[in-house]
């Protein structure tokens, strides 16, 4: 079955919609928790917040941090997720599944091993470089040919590296007796979110987006290919690894506040292309706001199904589009 | 004087040296077949002369200055490239993939003007396929596929366009039709054209100039009917072949021909 989409809607007419949905989806999530909380205690915590109230401190510290975190790290996976799919031109690509959120995993295990005590600017830079580290191995052993990266090669040097740094977090984690706080990593989940940690993600997250949205055209020409990138007069050697840089940052940001969800980066770009075709001036901006859709929404649900992991919920429907695009054939894109 | 030539060029990949010393001329406003055996080095030459392949030693220059110390974006303005067998994003479509072609000349954010309009809707309307515009391409046939890429090439406005086996894959009717377009192109547009060619007659047909190489090594370059004959075939192709008048187009043409070193040709199969 090929599912293929002959007539692209107007982009603007869908972006409207995905925003519209994400909207009532946060919504949502707002209303919806442990505690039974009515709408105008929630419009009285936002507008009028009481400090004596416990209602207000669940919504003003717990519920809207939490939506927000799921928000932000669902803007971060998929946009980075779109990145690295131009970059490598490979449709199986993914944060986790290339090694990015298992290096950026292990280099916060070592951190807290080391550090217990850090503050959230720094966590986010421990996981830029553990995404840094993870990343490089798996492209370094994922492309052997000069023209780029075989799809299913790329994936099975990513589930290699992967497990192997899984295991020297959890090595880590033994020996250090982390292991509180690593199973928080390893299965992912939003609930902790703190102001504090937004604080710093938000503003990182929306100035590197602005950045994939200003440089979307160039995502584009990329995407056609080496020869013809550099052939329209493409700065290749800028633009790629720029790209890959970013969407390392994006990972790292993604895996400090939240641990490790996967599949959102491959998703998301992959039904944005779907809904409005592959120019990345369209693919980026409505990948962002289906990314939030996916997280903020999946997160909701965890919620309802008595704190369920959000990866486990998100992998639920992942693993089925992953095995669907392997039996595709995972050409490049 | 020729726009574009290169100088005492030595090109190889990584340590492995393909072509050495080699000096080259472009004859502007024609039509330029490379031709060659299998690893000669055509493509080779191809894409260092467009500058997608450094070079290690000597110099490319078009218009007397270096290409490769030009800004690409500039040197992207005044050469076209269409590389062998591109492939192409599942969902694009025909007007984006050709409103491409107009990169060189944005800056910033990469907004259509009113011109990139004009000259995208001319290089559809020239390839024939403004119908296609809003079809995604990897819906089309391959040769309505080629034709997008040669319109995004047009798109770029450039005098010169090189062209990397752009028949490869077609069949002989559609490799016909390119190669018809190419050659109208370089009549009305004078726009000079280098292409490496696989089929010598197509190559003695539609081009005007011919280099041919062997082993890294420019063997010949000129006009055709003065560099064309048999010894030149039987050196770089290894094949005993009759030069004839085509009856069509009144050129050269090669038939009868067979392996020199007819060895190979006569192996018993059991």
């Amino acid at each position: 079955m090929e599912l293929k989409n002959k007539i692209p809607f107007h982009f603007s007419i869908i972006f409207t919609i995905a925003c519209i949905i994400l909207v009532i989806t946060f919504w949502i999530s707002i209303v919806y928790g442990n505690a039974d909380i009515d709408t105008s205690t929630i419009l009285n915590a936002i507008f009028n917040y009481d400090p004596e109230d416990v209602n207000h401190n669940i919504i003003i510290d717990v519920r809207i941090p939490r939506d927000i975190g799921a928000l932000l790290v669902g803007v971060a996976l998929a946009v980075s997720g779109a990145g690295i799919q131009s970059v490598t031109r490979n449709s199986l690509a993914d944060p986790s599944l290339i090694g990015l959120n298992s290096g950026a995993a292990l280099m916060l295990a070592l951190t807290y091993a080391v550090s217990p005590v850090i503050t959230f600017p720094l966590l986010i830079l421990t996981g830029f470089i553990g995404a840094m580290l993870g990343g490089t191995m798996v492209l370094m052993i994922g492309s052997s040919r000069k023209d780029g990266f075989n799809p299913v090669r790329l994936i099975l040097a990513g589930a290699a590296v992967s497990a192997l740094l899984s295991a020297a977090s959890q090595a880590i984690a033994l020996y250090f007796r982390l292991n509180q706080s690593l199973i928080f990593w390893s299965s992912g989940g939003v609930s902790g979110t703190t102001w504090q940690q937004l604080y710093t993600g938000i503003p990182v997250v929306a100035i590197i987006v602005v950045i994939f949205i200003l440089i979307s055209g160039q995502l584009s020409i990329l995407n056609l290919g080496e020869s013809i990138a550099k052939g329209l007069g493409q700065n290749v050697k800028l633009i790629r690894p720029g790209t890959m840089l970013l969407s390392m940052l994006l990972a790292g940001i993604s895996v400090a506040i939240v641990g490790q969800i996967a599949f959102v980066g491959l998703m998301v770009p992959h039904i944005s292309r779907f809904l409005v075709g592959t120019d990345y001036k369209k693919v980026i901006p409505l990948t962002a706001v289906l990314g939030g859709c996916l997280v903020v929404g999946a997160d909701t649900v965890a919620r309802l199904m008595g704190e369920a992991p959000v990866s486990a919920i998100i992998s639920f429907i992942g693993v089925p589009y992953f095995l669907y695009l392997i039996k595709k054939g995972g050409r490049t894109i | 004087m020729n726009r574009l030539t290169g100088r005492n060029l030595t090109i190889a990949y990584g340590n492995k040296v393909i072509i050495e010393d080699l000096d080259i001329e472009i004859p502007d406003k024609k039509i330029t077949s490379i031709i060659g055996p299998n690893g000669c080095g055509k493509s080779t030459l191809l894409k260092a002369l467009c500058r997608l392949l450094p070079i290690k030693k000597g110099k490319i220059a078009l218009d007397g200055t270096d290409i490769n110390k030009s800004a690409s974006k500039e040197i992207a303005k005044k050469i076209a490239i269409l590389p062998q067998s591109p492939e192409v994003a599942d969902g694009l479509t025909v007007g984006e993939l050709v409103s491409y072609g107009r990169y060189p000349y944005q800056k910033g954010f990469g907004r259509l003007v009113p011109e990139d309009v004009e000259v995208i809707d001319w290089a559809l309307q020239v390839t024939g396929i403004t119908e296609f515009k809003h079809r995604i391409i990897n819906d089309l046939s391959g040769g309505q596929k080629q034709r997008v890429w040669i319109a995004m090439a047009l798109a770029q406005k450039t005098d010169i366009i090189f062209l990397d086996e752009p028949t490869t894959f077609l069949d002989i009717a559609h490799q016909l039709e390119i190669l018809e377009l190419i050659k109208e192109l370089n009549q009305k547009q004078q726009t000079t054209i280098v292409m490496v060619l696989h089929d010598i007659n197509q190559a003695i047909r539609f081009s005007d100039y011919m280099i041919t190489m062997k082993d890294g090594e420019v063997i010949t370059q000129g006009n055709i009917p003065e560099v064309l004959s048999s010894q030149l075939l039987a050196e770089v192709f290894q094949i005993d072949a009759e030069l004839m008048q085509d009856k069509l187009t009144g050129k050269p043409m090669i038939a009868n021909y067979q392996l020199v070193n007819r060895k190979y040709s006569k192996v018993e199969i059991k």
